[in-house]
């Protein structure tokens, strides 16, 4: 069968039709209810993860207080708060939640290449974070090893969850990368493949851009986590010595010899540090539309943004180290990596740049989204920042290991990532439910959060400067960490508290809108990009009706000189375009 | 139009339809090669990475390496044949023609089945002479590589098998067109992996 160019591709792509509710919401395969179900779940595993860091807090603010928070479960609750944040929330949220919906809607598909692919996807993705959760319920508890999961104490009798515990976990992340495997071929494809007539890549919005790099970058990086987890469940339950070495624990030797847990570390930051872009671009991408549509302004700098996210993508690869500084290697190395390291600031900069350049003298609306956005650009500019500091060998060195690194790891992919995530629910909110949420509790949502972490997350990196080491379950009596700060430590659990509790405002706003919300306009905020085209919103079964849309411009036609409407929709034809009567007879 | 002039394009310049009425492919290939080649690089970067920490692993002090056994030679010779089928299989599809199609194309699965089967046998016969997993790290690679490869030629075997039962209940090879290139395609990329999986086990 040889390439036959779609010339009639309104009834090109076959649709499942579902029959009964089961099929229609539970397995479905359809884009929007496929992302919907992994946008809830994340959110769910999201929430089990926040009340775990509070759990942290309360331990560092209040020590000696609190009887249920052991050591155990201290380690415990950094371990799964890690990974559950990293992969299962930001990456499974940002890529099967959004990705999910906004490909087909943004390309102007019916819907993903594979469907059926697509909703298996899910449901791997599920069991991964079922088999994740068990290990709360097995003996020994999930474990402690800290989310890197960093041999030969993963499996050893003073960790935590040392023989159940790893095993789920190393399970549900293989489970994990399968998941993501099918969604990723499915969104790349999707966007190379099934773009509609006149959708050239580079009228992509960048939101599309972002999820289409980040997930080439997962389709290559989870191989390393996969080969990782695979070696280490084989040192674990099979007694190969793959990452363990020859080690004694309490006076015995164990039955290990001879691995390298280096090699470990390699390979996890081979994976880790792609892992940080595919939660970072998807966002980039996000925030741009978000920040252009309530700036009533084209995004500056399309095309300088495609190629950062491109080049951030490809730099991402050749970083990994500098997450070793501290585990000793050839200076040589440490030197290339500290270069790389800082080469990938430019794009990122340059991206930055960009965001800011797009506000300058637009019609800013400061609508929910808008304040979310406007305060990523804050808390990311913060958090990139501190990463230049630890990107170079020297300064690592002392800073390694200290609530330096937490402030800055939270600022950048954090934080910043979660307040697009909150800029992009809002924004599209109108579109997924056709109902508008409640703006006065968005905005109060937005101030306790924004100013909440700064409140959090500020005064760790003086507490990193003082030399207080991270991941430990008390501090005690030490010669150099002067006592105030513990009453830093007690303010920062104060406000984890309050801002982990204004995280409800938002999860009441959202249900309670579903409901009760105004109808929402098809079009609120006067979008160009096609997704606010649809005939239909929420968009039903197919997307785009009869026939499928055209596209005639980028999805960035705002504030066009001499045009009537303020933005021009990608759907529309030029000789469509109604101009000012002025300008008309201008010309 | 490449890749590199589609990215450099200025759409804030542009207006209008672009490119006709036909939708947009990047590549004039069908949606699902485009997804296989990506599932390929994924998978390559799994092995390879298989194969970096072989080659780490071997330089510390306890490696002990194996004598791989010679039956290897005859269980490779079964996946080039297989591969060699699939080929004539797509060959025939390739002209248009159907004489010999299924029989290649079944004949191509037979004998993947045929390798998955001599390689547990060589796996029991490397037991027997004492050489089993976690008996030392040579060994440990040696299960874990040519398990994973042939966890990827059964998940190939369920494409083939669906294909096989779509020729059984009565459609035309020719429907098939795509399923056996595909299928083909996958099987040379599994023969290529092992025989560099088969160089770097005998490279102790």
């Amino acid at each position: 069968m040889a390439y036959v160019p779609l010339a009639d591709q309104d009834h090109e792509q076959e649709l499942h039709h579902p029959h009964s509710w089961v099929e229609k919401y539970v397995w479905s395969q359809d884009h929007k209810v496929i992302a919907i179900q992994y946008g809830g779940t994340a959110v769910l595993v999201g929430f089990v993860a926040l009340v775990l860091s509070l759990l942290m807090r309360m331990q560092l603010g209040f020590p000696e207080t609190f009887d249920l928070i052991d050591p155990n479960a201290y380690y415990q609750s950094v371990t799964m708060h890690g990974m559950i944040m990293v992969v299962y929330m930001l990456t499974a949220l940002l890529l099967g939640g959004f990705g999910n919906y906004m490909i087909p809607l943004m390309v102007g598909a019916r819907d993903m290449v594979f469907p059926f692919l697509n909703m298996l996807s899910f449901w791997f993705y599920l069991l991964s974070v079922l088999i994740l959760l068990a290990s709360f319920f097995v003996g020994g508890g999930p474990t402690g090893a800290g989310w890197t999961l960093y041999p030969p104490q993963t499996s050893m009798a003073g960790t935590p969850g040392h023989d159940m515990g790893i095993v789920l976990m190393l399970v549900s992340l293989a489970v994990f990368v399968v998941a993501f495997t099918m969604g990723g071929l499915n969104y790349v494809t999707t966007i190379l493949q099934y773009r509609t007539r006149g959708m050239t890549l580079m009228r992509l919005p960048l939101t599309v851009w972002g999820i289409f790099v980040a997930t080439v970058l997962g389709l290559f990086a989870f191989p390393a986590l996969l080969v990782s987890c695979i070696m280490m469940m084989f040192d674990t339950l099979l007694g190969t010595s793959f990452f363990m070495p020859a080690i004694i624990e309490s006076g015995t030797p164990m039955d290990y010899e001879g691995g390298s847990p280096i090699l470990f570390q390699h390979l996890f930051w081979f994976f880790g540090h792609p892992e940080v872009y595919i939660v970072a671009l998807p966002a980039f991408g996000l925030v741009s539309d978000v920040l252009s549509t309530h700036a009533r302004k084209n995004i500056f700098g399309y095309r300088m943004m495609v190629w950062a996210i491109i080049a951030i993508g490809g730099l991402s690869f050749i970083v990994w180290a500098h997450h070793m500084y501290v585990s000793g290697m050839n200076p040589y190395f440490g030197f290339f990596f500290a270069t790389t390291t800082l080469i990938i600031a430019v794009p990122t900069a340059l991206k930055v740049y960009n965001w800011v350049l797009t506000l300058w003298e637009g019609d800013i609306r400061l609508n929910a989204p808008m304040y979310f956005a406007i305060g990523f650009i804050f808390t990311f500019i913060h958090g990139g920042l501190t990463g230049l500091f630890l990107g170079n060998v020297v300064i690592d060195l002392p800073l390694s290991d200290t609530y330096f690194v937490v402030a800055h790891f939270h600022m950048v992919m954090g934080v910043s990532p979660v307040l697009v995530i909150f800029a992009a629910i809002y924004h599209w909110f109108p579109k997924v439910s056709g109902r508008m949420y409640h703006e006065g509790l968005a905005k109060a949502h937005f101030w306790i959060t924004f100013l909440g972490t700064y409140a959090i997350y500020l005064p760790m990196h003086y507490l990193g400067f003082l030399g207080v080491p991270r991941r430990y379950y008390a501090i005690g009596e030490t010669d150099f960490i002067p006592a105030s700060a513990q009453t830093l430590n007690e303010s920062i659990t104060i406000a984890a508290l309050i801002v982990g509790a204004a995280q409800l405002i938002f999860l009441f706003n959202i249900l309670w809108s579903l409901r009760n919300g105004a109808k929402a306009d098809p079009n609120p905020w006067g979008s160009a990009s096609l997704e606010w085209q649809t005939p239909d919103t929420p968009p039903v079964h197919g997307n785009w009706g009869d026939k499928l849309p055209t596209v005639y411009r980028w999805a960035y036609d705002y504030s066009v000189p001499g045009a009537k409407s303020d933005f021009i929709p990608q759907n529309m034809a030029e000789e469509d375009v109604e101009m000012e009567d002025s300008a008309a007879k201008g010309a | 139009m490449s890749l590199f002039k589609q990215i450099t394009e200025k759409p804030w310049e542009r207006k209008g339809i672009i490119g006709g009425l036909k939708p947009e492919g990047t590549f004039k290939s069908p949606a699902e090669r485009v997804a296989l080649n990506f599932f390929l690089i994924a998978a390559s970067i799994v092995f390879s990475l298989f194969g970096v920490s072989y080659y780490i692993r071997m330089e510390l002090p306890d490696w002990l390496p194996i004598a791989e056994p010679t039956s290897l030679w005859f269980n490779t010779g079964l996946l080039v044949l297989s591969s060699v089928l699939f080929q004539w299989a797509r060959n025939v599809v390739g002209n248009g023609g159907s004489k010999n199609v299924k029989l290649a194309f079944f004949g191509g699965g037979v004998f993947a089945i045929l390798f998955i089967a001599a390689q547990l046998q060589t796996w029991e016969e490397l037991q027997l002479t004492g050489v089993y997993l976690s008996s030392n790290p040579a060994a440990d690679f040696y299960f874990l590589l040519t398990g994973l490869h042939a966890i990827h030629i059964a998940g190939g075997l369920y494409v083939w098998i669906k294909c096989v039962f779509r020729m059984v209940t009565g459609a035309e090879a020719k429907e098939q067109r795509l399923s056996i290139e595909l299928c083909t395609v996958y099987w040379h990329f599994l023969l290529v992996v092992w025989l560099v999986i088969f160089a770097v086990l005998a490279n102790t």
